[in-house]
């Protein structure tokens, strides 16, 4: 697969796998207005993952559609972000993962939307309204809890610090993010850590919480090395299909 | 879910439909704060584009009349049909009356 393929494949992955963990809200969340609330999130990622997944399918060039990337894929060609598929915990830590996710998507977002990959920044810029908006839901979710109960404020302290490890990967640069950044098919992983960095201490200092310290990291999923929370995720997500492909209903 | 345990104020939902028209109300829901309030109402009531403005007052800040005292507020305007513009000439230009 050409970098290019793959720099799309890991966006799409990222998304879907985030979508799929969201979706396990469903019918289980604190209030019936929440549940509505993440699985809107869920769909705006799901479609988002959807185009991606069929532009890098194009780009691949072996015929094989969303479905067939979606579902027939083995757990080391998934090639999403670590961060994503840690599991959901309460809904501190739920909050805290899509917060982490947004602020980084949001600048991802605005940078691709001037790709040189006329079709990624087509899809970036109807992405960006969407993740505007999911940033506006955590932060608002994140304030409430940092700056709430001591119970709120322990768990999202909690879910901040189990998180945070998992943040350097998304500005961690490796071969396809160089060779992508190279001639313009998306931004060097590391230009992003500037707005990263402003809205999380922004949000951070308005829900009164302390930046957890920088942190080393052992995963690479982006290179298809996961943690061991993803297998358990894709088995659920890919089950269906594989036992009755191309169903529909 | 848990609903019933919620002590999360009830907020009253008013949607506009497009640029022009009255808000309407559309429903009720819950949420800790006004922010939320606005956020709850995007996604339950306007995700198939049913509007482009929302309002959100807390329902404990509505003020209803007494259904009790329905016949002395609405009775006497039912006998005064001359309060009704109805005998004017409408001009055929004039279409949004």
């Amino acid at each position: 697969m050409t970098p290019h393929a793959t720099y799309v494949l890991r966006l799409a992955d990222t998304n879907l796998v985030l979508a799929q963990r969201l979706g396990e809200w469903v019918g289980h969340a604190p209030a019936l207005e929440e549940d509505l609330g993440l699985a809107n999130v869920a769909l705006d990622l799901l479609g988002q993952a959807r185009l991606l997944l069929a532009h890098a399918g194009d780009l691949e060039g072996r015929s094989r559609d969303e479905d067939a990337l979606a579902y027939l894929r083995e757990e080391s060609e998934f090639l999403n972000l670590t961060l994503v598929e840690q599991p959901n915990g309460d809904f501190g830590r739920t909050i805290v993962r899509q917060f982490l996710f947004d602020a980084w998507q949001s600048a991802l977002l605005e940078a691709l939307a001037a790709s040189s990959d006329p079709k990624l920044a087509a899809i970036a810029a109807k992405a960006a309204k969407e993740s505007r908006y999911h940033l506006r839901y955590s932060s608002g979710w994140l304030i409430r809890l940092g700056d709430g109960t001591p119970e709120s404020r322990a768990r999202v302290t909690d879910a901040l610090v189990r998180l945070w490890p998992f943040t350097g990967e998304l500005f961690d640069a490796d071969d396809v993010d160089r060779s992508a950044a190279a001639v313009g098919i998306g931004p060097a992983p590391d230009a992003l850590a500037a707005a990263w960095n402003t809205t999380v201490d922004r949000v951070l200092a308005e829900a009164t919480l302390t930046r957890p310290a920088p942190a080393g990291f052992g995963w690479h999923g982006k290179q298809g090395r996961h943690s061991e929370h993803l297998g358990y995720l894709l088995a659920e997500m890919q089950s269906l299909h594989r036992a009755h492909p191309g169903a529909t209903w | 879910m848990t609903d019933d345990k919620l002590d999360w104020p009830l907020y009253e939902i008013f949607i506009r439909a497009r640029s022009g028209l009255d808000h309407k109300h559309v429903g009720s829901l819950h949420a800790t704060d006004a922010r939320m309030a606005i956020e709850h109402a995007r996604d339950l009531y306007t995700r198939r584009q049913e509007g482009v403005s929302i309002w959100a007052v807390r329902s404990s800040e509505i003020v209803a009349s007494d259904p009790g005292e329905a016949d002395a507020l609405f009775e006497p305007a039912r006998d005064k049909i001359y309060r009704h513009p109805t005998f004017y000439d409408i001009p055929d230009e004039v279409k949004t009356l």
